[in-house]
């Protein structure tokens, strides 16, 4: 027995050694951690059980069949993150350099299966060099098994990927099937094609950095959600994300204690709002000051800042955030920002997670680079976001809401469930200046006239009540209290029923 | 006395009338500009009347708005607090025109004794020795450099109108006191309304005493002790206190008398201010008159329990003085810090914005002290560019000097402000100062302790305890409570490691936290043989989202304050601040191989130091510049910054222009 025992722990050694204490100093040198070191981070202490630690390829091309190594590129398993269960595979980059054959793919369609059947969320940690050359097509068959069951999982359970080194090629569509990308500044990257390929199709002259680095995807791409500054930093925020995700789509969100008290005054919210109405206020401010403890888990921090999108809590319960930002473009709807919060809103919608709706939205942004890039079907996005959405939705109006955009920004007519203004809100067709300019054309040559027009429109118009006396306000509230009626009316909500028509699935317009 | 005042001034001076006049009964008017629309004093006020745009010229300082709001409300009498129309000797005689009462001296005394060039005649008439200096006006640079090498340097150059710093310069040579002259004329004409400026010896190392004088509309004057303000920074008052540290009872009633001789002397009926330049050996010069309420007068109210704005009430109501000299006692100490909206890491600039969080510790008898905090703002308030950057005026009192600074720390620690940039961790650390406790002063403190401008101590010995100790327990209170998140795998709970690392900046402090729940979180400290030391028990009923950390460490009472990081928390306690993030021992072992990251080069780029608008640009593309060469100017605050090069090189590109309005690190120009 003893012998045995032995066994298993020498075994046990040579696998969690992974490609060797070299290749594991290299990657220390590089900045970044192993799998195993990594995946000890993300999950409680001790709580990580390894599987198919001694699963190795079985190719024999190439003269492969001389070097295997057990676990063969990725580290699978499950464990806990504050006492939640959650699997998670992580490519060993010190192992073939974390490439893909198919007994790899087959300890993460593994995982994949269990964690979908299971109803738990899965994470992947990236850092790999694609699918292993010698192996040809039986690592392609591998990537089309794990694509497959990132789509069947979609919707189902969360599925995270964090970019922690390279990841191209057939690498990539795996984690953008998943709900949120996060990546490592500097050490990561993302392309289908790298910067060789690159030269020598386009004669374009770019570094990996250049063409798929953390900045690139978190503010120009937006392939990813957020970046951060190094690994560790990296997976405890994905500790924290995951205290904020429901398991499944039918667990509904997670309650964490707190003594953050739903009836808490802000005496400065009924300042946010400036004097002059083309003068911008953070909406971070009230998200912060509204939401428990101020803990805001922003999504696409720096994409599209015209529009905030997060997670954060009411009363210990998980809430979906989205604001128009007027720091940025006055907060006003262009194609990303429509697209960003459509994506943020689908996935509450999918989670169960209540979405609660800062408006001050000026309009859609005019002009012919967004008319030209589709700002109508990606406007259309969010509009189809919000009016399919089940979840109780509570749209807090603190100033304006113009013309379409105010349709779309979770408004009465697309099932707002309570729907509330600030004194300050204006909900109107347009900006008083600018229907008074079309109503009154004729007068424009006079430039009194034309002001008392402006003036009399926004005496009849730049005010919640017009909007109120049709019922598409429910109440005009106070700016102090925002916080106390939001947490009553998430209550008041908390058995909503509602459904939609019997459907394959509907056509949201890609 | 009078039913109704009218307050022609802002901020927290005119909050602080309008709380005494409520006091006794009278109804308040407050004025406001249209960048004063949501302020507090507006708020407290019974009634308001708008009075203009921001600018001061065309608001606050119009004598003639100040009049038609009087009329249109019925105000009887007018407080016309500090700056503003306080010393404007045309303002008490244009209300007087209308039957309107002056809270204040009247117009002869202001005449003689609020020009500065004026009161030192006076004074000298009186028999009061005064500074070595020229009293007449000045009329070009050349002017200043002639006067100035008459009197030698160094030399300063004040404004006749002002007051409080602005529009003052220091000159050490004549390429300084050309550039101080211009200087100083502009700022005296944006901030005054009056371009006049004079010349005098300036005395090195000198510390500033100022006597508070009360008189009446019957003779009577009386002195109410005095005010040290030596911590001064540019000129500008910082910290003040009651009394003095250096003054015996000898020279205090030799200075009180001399004070009371010279408002005697010019018929002064109000609350005023006669200023001394003291030498270390006690000797002192007359160095002006304030015809006025002083910022400062809260720590002479603390010390003598006199209410200083009912007086100037009373007097002006024709009252008679109901206090003798005999009654004024001067009990216990007092200690004012001024808190200023300004960037002690950026070398002091202005800093304006909205206050998305303004807390103050609470007011009131605290440890056998006394806490009052004189503020003109509250949390969301605006701190605009127009006005003084003074946020507020922290008093503390106590039986001793000593223990009124033990409380002005305790209490600055609790002050929390967010939103803008402010002086409070400066405050904080001066409170710490060896020197200062000692009250060893001098008017060159700040400049001789901070030769290089005021970097944050780093925690050190207790207040690294302090500081670790306390996010020790803030991770244990997060780590406790994560266990009762819901959606847990059943089976036995999950647990984490007792043992943490406490990174704070570069150092490692060891710990083993253990307790909390329902009692309290025990902290120990953990050596390097891995031997644990005496836990201490550390209390608080801090959560999570609360900007202060009060509570006990070891039994000490604590302040500190918490702002939230990625992964941990920013933590400030006497000064000394810093990100911390608390690891197990295995996460501290994987963070030390995580690479350190370069930040940005800026050497090349001037950058906006705060904003505001561009008055000038000295310089081209392609011009050559030594350090200290002025490269641009910009107003803020109205204080205008000359930008200087720090080192030689060429301009390269320029990105702003004369009239642009730049926000903070704004790029101005490159150079090669």
């Amino acid at each position: 027995m003893r012998n045995v025992l032995e066994e298993l722990e020498r075994r046990r050694d040579i696998a969690r050694l992974g490609g060797g204490e070299a290749r594991i100093a290299a990657q220390h040198k590089r900045g970044k951690l192993t799998a195993r070191e990594r995946i000890e981070l993300l999950m409680d202490e001790g709580s990580f059980e390894e599987f198919d630690m001694y699963v190795e390829h079985r190719s024999t091309d190439f003269g492969m069949e001389k070097t295997k190594f057990p676990g063969d590129g990725v580290v699978t398993g499950w464990g806990t993150i504050n006492g939640r269960v959650v699997y998670v595979f992580a490519k060993d980059f010190t192992v073939f350099g974390g490439s893909l054959s198919e007994a790899h793919a087959k300890k993460i369609t593994k995982i994949q299966d269990m964690a979908l059947q299971n109803r738990a969320p899965i994470i992947g940690l990236f850092d790999a060099g694609g699918a292993r050359i010698q192996e040809g097509v039986a690592a392609l068959g591998g990537y089309g098994e794990v694509f497959l069951r990132n789509v069947l999982a979609s919707g189902v359970i969360p599925q995270i990927s964090v970019i922690m080194g390279p990841c191209a090629g057939g690498d990539v569509y795996s984690p953008a099937m998943t709900d949120f990308i996060f990546m490592v500044k500097d050490t990561s990257y993302m392309f289908v094609t790298g910067p060789d390929v690159v030269k020598t199709v386009t004669n374009e002259t770019v570094t990996a950095e250049e063409l798929g680095g953390a900045k690139v995807h978190t503010t120009k791409s937006s392939i990813a959600d957020r970046a951060y500054e190094n690994d560790v930093e990296t997976l405890l925020q994905m500790r924290r994300l995951m205290d904020f995700l429901p398991s499944n789509n039918k667990s509904g969100v997670p309650l964490l204690p707190t003594k953050d008290v739903p009836d808490r005054i802000e005496m400065s919210l009924d300042t946010l709002i400036p004097a002059n109405p083309n003068q911008p206020y953070d909406i971070k401010e009230l998200i912060l000051k509204v939401v428990d403890e101020g803990d805001f888990f922003e999504i696409q921090d720096q994409f599209a800042k015209n529009i905030v999108t997060g997670f954060a809590r009411m009363e210990g319960r998980t809430v979906g955030i989205v604001a128009n930002q007027p720091m940025v473009l006055a907060g006003v709807l262009d194609s990303d920002a429509s697209r960003k919060a459509a994506r943020f809103v689908r996935f509450c919608d999918c989670f169960e997670i209540p979405i609660i709706t800062f408006v001050d939205v000026p309009g859609f942004l005019p002009g012919t680079a967004q008319e030209y890039g589709g700002l109508i079907k990606h406007g259309a996005k969010l509009l189809f976001a919000y009016s399919e959405a089940t979840v109780p939705k509570i749209t807090v109006i603190t100033r304006k809401a113009y013309g379409g955009a105010y349709d779309v920004m979770s408004s009465k007519h697309i099932r707002g469930d309570v729907n509330y203004a600030w004194p300050s809100a204006e909900i109107a067709v347009m900006g008083a200046k600018g229907a008074a300019e079309i109503l009154y054309r004729a007068e424009l040559g006079d430039p009194e006239k034309i002001k008392a027009r402006i003036d009399e429109y926004q005496a009849r118009f730049a005010n919640p009540f017009v909007a109120a006396e049709r019922g598409y306000i429910d109440e005009v509230i106070m700016p102090h209290g925002t916080r106390r009626r939001i947490c009553r009316a998430l209550n008041m909500l908390r058995n909503k029923q509602a459904q939609n028509p019997w459907k394959k699935h509907d056509n949201i317009p890609l | 006395m009078f039913k109704k005042i009218l307050i022609a001034n802002r901020g927290e001076i005119a909050c602080r009338v309008i709380k005494t006049a409520r006091r006794m009964g009278i109804k308040t008017v407050a004025v406001y500009s249209d960048a004063d629309a949501q302020a507090m004093h507006v708020e407290m006020a019974d009634e308001a009347v708008h009075i203009g745009p921001p600018q001061a010229a065309q608001s606050y300082l119009l004598i003639d708005k100040i009049v038609e709001a009087c009329k249109a409300t019925g105000a009887e009498a007018v407080h016309p607090g500090y700056g503003f129309l306080s010393e404007r000797e045309a303002f008490p005689v244009a209300l007087a025109k209308e039957g309107i009462v002056f809270i204040g001296p009247n117009p002869r005394a202001i005449a003689a004794m609020g020009d500065k060039i004026e009161s030192k005649k006076a004074a000298a008439a009186a028999k009061v020795s005064t500074v070595p200096g020229h009293l007449g006006e000045i009329g070009s640079p050349a002017e200043a450099v002639k006067i100035a090498e008459q009197i030698g340097y160094p030399v300063m150059i004040k404004a006749s109108a002002g007051g409080g710093g602005k529009g003052m310069r220091i000159a050490y040579s004549r390429k300084e006191c050309e550039e101080g002259f211009a200087l100083a004329r502009s700022e005296a004409k944006s901030s005054f309304g009056d371009d006049r400026v004079f010349i005098e010896k300036f005395i090195e190392n000198p510390r500033h005493i100022e006597i508070q004088v009360l008189g009446d509309k019957h003779g009577n004057v009386i002195y109410l002790g005095e005010r040290e303000c030596s911590i001064q920074r540019r000129n500008q008052k910082v910290i003040e206190e009651a009394p003095s540290p250096l003054l015996d009872e000898k020279t205090r009633k030799l200075m009180g008398e001399q004070a009371v001789a010279l408002a005697k002397a010019v018929g002064y009926d109000s609350a005023g201010t006669v200023e001394f330049v003291a030498g270390q050996d006690r000797s002192f010069f007359f160095l002006e008159m304030n015809t006025r309420l002083q910022v400062e007068h809260p720590v002479t109210e603390m010390v003598t329990g006199i209410d200083l704005v009912e007086q100037m009430i009373r007097v002006a109501a024709g009252e008679k003085l109901a206090l003798k000299q005999k009654d004024v006692k001067l009990e216990g100490w007092a200690v004012e810090s001024r808190i200023y909206a300004e960037d002690p890491f950026r070398n002091f600039l202005p800093s304006i914005g909205r206050l998305t969080r303004y807390v103050p510790p609470a007011e009131g008898v605290v440890h056998g002290g006394t806490i009052r905090n004189d503020t003109g703002v509250a949390e969301g308030g605006e701190i605009s560019m127009f006005y003084d950057p003074m946020i507020a005026k922290l008093v503390t009192h106590a039986p001793t000097r000593i223990g009124a600074i033990d409380l002005q720390a305790q209490a600055l620690d609790a002050f929390y402000i967010d939103g803008i940039q402010h002086n409070i961790p400066f405050l904080t650390a001066l409170m710490q100062h060896e020197r200062w406790r000692e009250g060893r002063l001098s008017t060159g403190f700040i400049a001789e302790e901070y030769p290089n401008g005021f970097a944050p101590p780093a925690a050190d010995g207790y207040g690294l305890g302090i500081l670790a100790s306390v996010a020790a327990s803030i991770d244990h209170l997060n780590n406790t409570r994560r266990r009762h998140i819901t959606q847990q795998m059943d089976g036995q709970p999950f647990s984490f490691a007792k043992r943490r690392v406490v990174r704070i900046g570069a150092r490692d402090v060891h710990l083993e936290v253990t307790g909390g729940g329902d009692g309290p979180i025990k902290v120990a400290k953990v050596n390097g043989d891995g031997a644990i030391g005496t836990p201490i028990e550390v209390v608080s009923t801090w959560w999570p989202g609360q900007p202060v950390w009060t509570g006990t460490v070891g039994g000490e009472e604590v302040s500190v304050q918490v702002r939230p990081v990625l992964n941990g928390v920013h933590l400030s306690y006497r000064g000394a601040a810093a990100d911390i993030r608390v690891y197990t021992e295995a996460e501290a072992t994987l963070v030390s191989l995580m690479p350190e990251k370069v930040a940005a080069d800026t050497s090349k780029l001037l950058l906006c130091p705060m904003p505001g608008l561009v008055k000038a640009i000295h310089v081209q593309a392609g011009q050559e510049v030594k350090a200290g060469d002025a490269l641009a100017v910009v107003e803020a605050m109205k204080m205008e910054n000359v930008l200087r090069a720090e080192r030689d090189g060429t301009v390269k590109k320029i990105n702003a222009k004369a009239g642009d309005s730049l926000a903070v690190d704004a790029v101005i120009l490159e150079f090669a």
